[in-house]
């Protein structure tokens, strides 16, 4: 809302503040500064002047005129002007050599055209008023000459931009911002709305309300013989100019003058053009109507519509119908001015994508109270500025609505406060605001009123006033008690809350992974979640893969990624290319991240429930049953160096054992001694793939990229990848670690190196070693994996260290070879593995 | 005297036991490394030294004359054994100190043949916010990021008509009618924290949100905040204040406190906009005269975020009862804090991924 300082004054005594004074203290009441404007006060030099003459000169590529021009000097000024929208007779302003016009235009006497020119005529644009450019603007007739037009025409404003909240759409106009002014600075208000309109015998044009619903109060006026082709005199464009709305016609503009006054939309019908009475009405199936801005817009069963007896003319304070709308030739002129349903107006602007000055009023609520004042204020005005004759009779079609009224205990504001406001401060600043407050309470009006219902001593009701909407609950009233006294008075006390129990196990979990993975040197990422279809190609998922079924967004940002992610892999592919495209080659990279997975078969819709009473917990299931799983994951990509090359030599570039380690590296945070077994699943290469399993429960994959998938996304050679799903991590949290024995008695060091088929998993062989061993193994170390000739065609030859050690107890040779024997012998049963050389 | 004869016994004359001691001493002396002096050792102090002999020859004086010979040869040998102690460590010091030199190295050498990661500074700008309210008592409480819209909108007061509903710019799950969003706040999880937990409540939820903004210097469709919420008997707006009061000081430092302005949430009322206190210029900069200040475009001021009294609508829905409970909610914006906290310009650092953007933050921030 863009409030020109000289209209609020007209409604306001404010002292002798500044523009930013003002708007502070408007801020410090909740109606929020943006920006402060100023116009003109850079203008200098700039007078009336008489033109005595105009000569015209020939020989140029457009018309040139040579003036004499009378600006209350010793001698008349001669001035070369370009425009020819004048006579010599008419009053013009000038800028006078020296002169400055906006922007900080400084104006001197030079040769022009041959001639001497000294100062300018000015056009309206030039006088920083709007786009009027098409010619020099000529003041009224008997304009003194010489005078100040920075005085004159009021060029000189500040404008205050103000932020305003939904819920104060009374806010939305100079009345509302002129009595929160007044309350600020404790001065006097006038209201604009009290125009005294006459008390009228009979009805206007006429008209009905056919859905209470849809509208409470239709007011009609008439006026006839309307100049359509009076101009919107000089006030009035500057005046909407400031206001950031553009200047059209007398009839349109009037009717914005008073809506950005009042906060009452009006709209005016060319009478001509109406057929029989006018309607209220939602809309009926099939119905059409051009709007205003030539588009044809299709109605929807619940759009609130004017008609008449030829169809729909208008959507109700949303836009109006092209062929009923006044043009330069409409005489008689209906002024409507009504109250409509603010949910009614916001669904049908919503509907449309159609949002106007006067629905976004009508959605944030308007004064059902201002039709009749607003609709005589914009007769009147018409007839003041274009001549034409204001018809006896209002047409009023209006529902009863009964007031809402709010009960509270004087003290209540305090109470939520945490301070005091003694009784006669609450009534003060509720009368402020417009509210009548009566001593008693009142019953509240239905369930919901009930439950907010706030009971105690010297209970008041409170009557908000019209233009308060918003004003509905007892915590509504005790906000603006607390807000005109100063939030900055708010005491500062700090609650003592009961002793939490800290973070839960995931919560910690989740910190020591993202901590341990960092000290790894994976650097961590935050990808947008939004994947499309190409990703799933990308990654080689196959045509059934279930990562595939993807949450749809219906508005996605981009058409190319519509899906919700089923895997962290995409974002973190994608900044790991544009890392290396940065000049970063080497680099390791970790997300984590909830990832959304729809169930087969899940309920389309999500209810959304009503909000009188807490669900019950089938209908919170019903909720949660439509929502997508949404499991946290953490997933890793790495390429080129893991360890440097430096002058200690070669470095090591990352592999896809690196990647499993990553995931050890999250196991071990969770205290899970994690499985691995080779596995075959995109995106991964099918040799070089391991599923990673936490006891039975597969968690996650890792190992090196397909090499098609590192083609799609153009990814460094043998980059690498991870993805483990901590939240089936979290399930099986060990809990506490058990404090192992420590033995101070020696240990027994036994190699063995083992045959096995190529095709053996070491990680079997370590199992069936270690289970074979017993009990008084310690340790188990691969120190060797061997495959050349010695091993023999298709075999590799493991050799791995085991210690052991008792805790009560040396052991003796025979003791750990024993054991020894029964590891090998375990090895040998499961996997075919025999002592190399034996 | 005694009778005895004595037997000339020429080793140990005390002229000859002083060649020999002088010889001894020469020889340590002459000892240039480690080596030699382990062979003077052996020769001049060994079993089968002279001084050695010289004293099995002892038993052969008269007893009168051995006591005298005995000290002469303890003499000597104490003499020697100091000269070689002191000799050893002279030379162990000289080798020690040639060693030491020759295995110099350059310890200016770079040794980051492992360098380390780092958290992304959003994820731990919100555990040191989470922290903080850990710490007065608050837990971290979680909801899912995909939610239904009774909880996004309806639960907190957002109808379906309400302004503030269209203004979240949304996005919503195919089809716009599935109930479904993306959330566009954290306050959900406050529906979901009243549903779950016993009262009082008094909990803190970071996380992601979305709204549809294209990305630019100060928007993405994808961002974190945190949010607030205290349900108990008997708390106030002071309290509110109080509470936020001391997370300014704990975040930001003593003195930086918070500044109160109305505004408008439909899930609290009454509300507030809450500004930061500029811990740089710690106001100073909004006075004129004053030199500027960059982080609060001296204002003096920073805004910070949004807060009220929980709206008793929500409490009803959530089926608390607000005649015996009342509280207060709070969030702010993870990454504007990030801003201002840390001077970043562009919110595209934090969501590209640049490893530079992200290093220098290490695991803390």
């Amino acid at each position: 809302m863009k409030v020109p300082l000289s209209w609020l004054r007209e409604y306001v005594d404010l002292p002798a503040v500044t523009a930013h004074e003002v708007a502070e203290k408007l801020t410090a009441a909740g109606l929020k500064l943006e920006a402060v404007t100023s116009y003109g006060h850079d203008v200098k030099n700039v007078v009336v002047g008489e033109v005595l003459s105009v000569e015209e000169l020939e020989g140029f590529k457009k018309p040139i005129r040579h003036c004499q021009v009378e600006v209350g000097e010793a001698a008349p000024r001669q001035i070369v002007c370009g425009a020819t929208n004048f006579a010599a007779g008419d009053r013009v302003p000038v800028v006078l050599p020296g002169g400055v016009l906006p922007g900080g235009f400084e104006v001197g006497a030079r040769k022009t055209y041959g001639r001497m020119s000294e100062g300018m005529i000015c056009s309206e644009r030039e006088l920083g008023l709007g786009d009027d450019h098409s010619g020099i603007m000529v003041l009224p007739e008997g304009t003194p000459i010489g005078v100040d037009v920075v005085e004159l025409l009021g060029l000189r404003e500040d404008v205050i931009e103000l932020e305003i909240t939904p819920d104060i759409g009374y806010a939305l106009s100079i009345r509302g911002v002129a009595r929160e002014a007044a309350t600020a600075f404790g001065v006097a208000f006038r209201d604009p709305a009290d125009v005294s309109p006459p008390i009228e015998s009979g009805p206007s044009y006429p008209a009905s309300i056919a859905d209470p619903t849809a509208c409470d109060r239709f007011v009609l006026r008439e006026i006839h013989g309307f100049d359509p082709h009076a101009p919107s005199p000089f006030w009035l464009r500057a005046r909407l100019t400031r206001a950031g709305m553009r200047p059209v016609s007398l009839a349109v503009d009037v009717t914005n003058y008073v809506m950005l006054e009042l906060g009452q939309p009006l709209h005016a019908f060319d009478a001509t053009r109406l057929t029989g009475e006018i309607v209220v009405r939602r809309a009926q199936p099939g119905e059409k109507l051009e709007t205003l801005d030539h588009v044809v817009r299709a109605l929807h069963p619940e759009d609130v519509l004017i008609t008449d007896g030829s169809g729909v003319i208008s959507m109700a304070g949303t836009m109006g119908g092209l062929h009923t709308e006044i043009s330069d030739d409409s005489t008689d002129i209906v002024i409507e001015a009504a109250h409509f349903s603010a949910s009614g107006i916001a669904r049908m602007s919503r509907r449309h994508n159609l949002v106007s000055e006067a629905s976004k009023r009508f959605e944030r609520g308007v004064d059902r109270e201002l039709p009749l004042y607003a609709s005589w204020r914009a007769v009147r005005l018409l007839a003041e500025l274009g001549g034409g004759t204001i018809q006896p009779g209002a047409t009023h079609a209006a529902i009863e609505v009964e007031p809402v009224r709010v009960s509270m205990p004087s003290g209540h504001p305090g109470t939520v406060a945490g301070t005091h406001y003694d009784r006669g401060t609450v009534i003060r600043r509720l009368e402020q605001v417009g509210c009548t407050v009566e001593e008693g309470s009142a019953a509240p009006a239905g369930e919901l009123a009930a439950k907010l219902a706030v009971t105690g001593d010297d209970m008041l009701t409170v009557t908000p006033p019209s233009w308060r909407p918003d004003l509905t609950d007892p915590n509504d009233l005790a906000e603006e008690v607390i807000r005109l006294e100063g939030y900055e008075n708010l005491p500062s006390i700090l609650p003592a809350a009961p002793a939490g129990a800290g973070l839960t196990e995931g919560q910690r979990l989740r910190r020591r992974v993202g901590r341990a993975l960092a000290a790894a040197g994976y650097v961590e990422i935050l990808a947008y979640p939004f994947v499309g279809e190409r990703d799933f190609d990308n990654l080689q998922l196959p045509e059934d893969d279930a990562r595939r079924r993807a949450v749809r967004l219906a508005n996605p940002l981009s058409e190319d990624e519509p899906l919700m992610r089923t895997t962290l892999l995409p974002g973190l592919l994608k900044t790991l290319v544009r890392n290396v495209g940065r000049g970063f080659g080497d680099v390791a990279l970790f997300e984590t991240g909830l990832v959304y997975r729809p169930a087969a078969g899940a309920p389309e819709r999500a209810p959304v429930l009503g909000v009188e009473r807490r669900p019950t917990e089938e209908e919170l299931a019903s909720i949660e049953g439509a929502l997508p799983a949404q499991p946290r994951r953490v997933a890793v990509v790495l390429a080129g160096e893991l360890q440097r090359s430096g002058w200690w030599g070669k470095g090591r570039a990352a592999t896809w054992a690196d990647a499993v380690e990553a995931a050890r590296t999250v196991a071990r945070e969770a205290g899970v001694d994690l499985q691995v077994r080779a596995d075959r699943h995109e995106p991964w290469h099918p040799g070089r793939c391991a599923a990673l399993y936490a006891g039975e429960t597969l968690v996650g994959h890792a190992g090196e990229l397909h090499p098609r998938v590192i083609e799609a996304y153009g990814l460094p050679p043998r980059t690498c990848a991870m993805e483990l799903e901590l939240t089936r991590l979290e399930a099986v949290l060990p809990g506490p670690a058990e404090t192992p024995p420590v033995s101070a008695y020696p240990v027994a060091t036994q190699d063995v190196a083992l045959i096995v088929d190529a095709a053996v998993p070491v990680a079997e062989v370590e199992t069936a070693l270690r289970e074979g061993a017993g009990g008084l193994l310690e340790s188990i170390r691969l120190f060797d994996v061997y495959t050349g000739a010695q091993a023999g065609e298709g075999r590799k030859s493991l050799a791995y260290t085991l210690r052991f050690r008792a805790a009560d107890r040396t052991l003796t040779v025979e003791e750990t070879t024993a054991a020894r024997d029964a590891a090998v012998a375990l090895a040998g049963e499961r996997t075919g593995a025999r002592l190399r050389g034996a | 005297m005694s009778n005895y004869d004595p037997v000339e016994v020429t080793p140990l004359h005390a002229d000859e036991m002083a060649r020999m001691q002088a010889d001894a001493l020469d020889a340590i002396k002459a000892a240039r490394d480690l080596d030699e002096l382990k062979q003077a050792r052996l020769a001049h102090a060994g079993d089968r030294s002279p001084i050695a002999l010289a004293n099995r020859e002892i038993g052969a004086l008269p007893p009168a004359a051995r006591a005298e010979a005995g000290k002469r040869i303890g003499a000597a040998r104490k003499a020697v054994a100091d000269a070689l102690a002191e000799r050893q460590s002279q030379l162990e010091a000289e080798r020690d100190e040639r060693v030491l030199v020759e295995e110099t190295v350059d310890v200016t050498l770079p040794w980051d043949h492992a360098p380390r990661g780092a958290r992304h500074p959003l994820t731990t700008l919100q555990e040191r916010i989470a922290d903080a309210f850990v710490a007065m008592g608050y837990e971290v409480a979680e909801g899912p990021e995909l939610e239904g819209e009774w909880f996004n909108f309806d639960a907190l007061n957002i109808a379906p008509d309400h302004p503030a509903r269209s203004e979240h710019d949304t996005f919503f799950v195919e089809s716009v009618d599935s109930g479904k969003v993306l959330r566009t706040q954290t306050s959900p999880v406050q529906i979901r924290a009243l549903l779950s937990r016993e009262l009082p409540v008094y909990v803190i939820s970071p996380g992601k949100v979305f709204r549809t903004d294209e990305l630019d210097a100060t928007h993405t469709p994808v961002f974190h905040q945190v949010e607030g919420l205290a349900i108990d008997e008997g708390l106030t707006m002071a309290h509110l204040k109080g509470t936020l009061d001391r997370f300014a000081e704990v975040m930001f430092g003593e003195g930086i406190t918070t500044r109160f302005r109305p505004n408008y949430f439909p899930f609290t009322e009454p509300s507030a906009e809450m500004d930061l206190k500029c811990f740089v210029c710690r106001g100073a900069s909004a006075v004129p005269g004053n030199p500027p200040c960059r982080t609060c475009k001296s204002e003096g001021w920073i805004e910070w975020g949004g807060c009220g009294m929980v709206n008793p609508r929500v409490l009803v829905a959530c089926g608390v009862d607000p005649a015996r409970y009342s509280g207060f909610a709070f969030g702010m914006g993870i990454e504007r804090t990030l801003m201002f906290r840390h001077n970043a310009e562009d919110m595209r650092d934090m969501v590209e991924g640049d490893v530079r953007f992200t290093l220098p933050f290490g695991m803390e921030v």
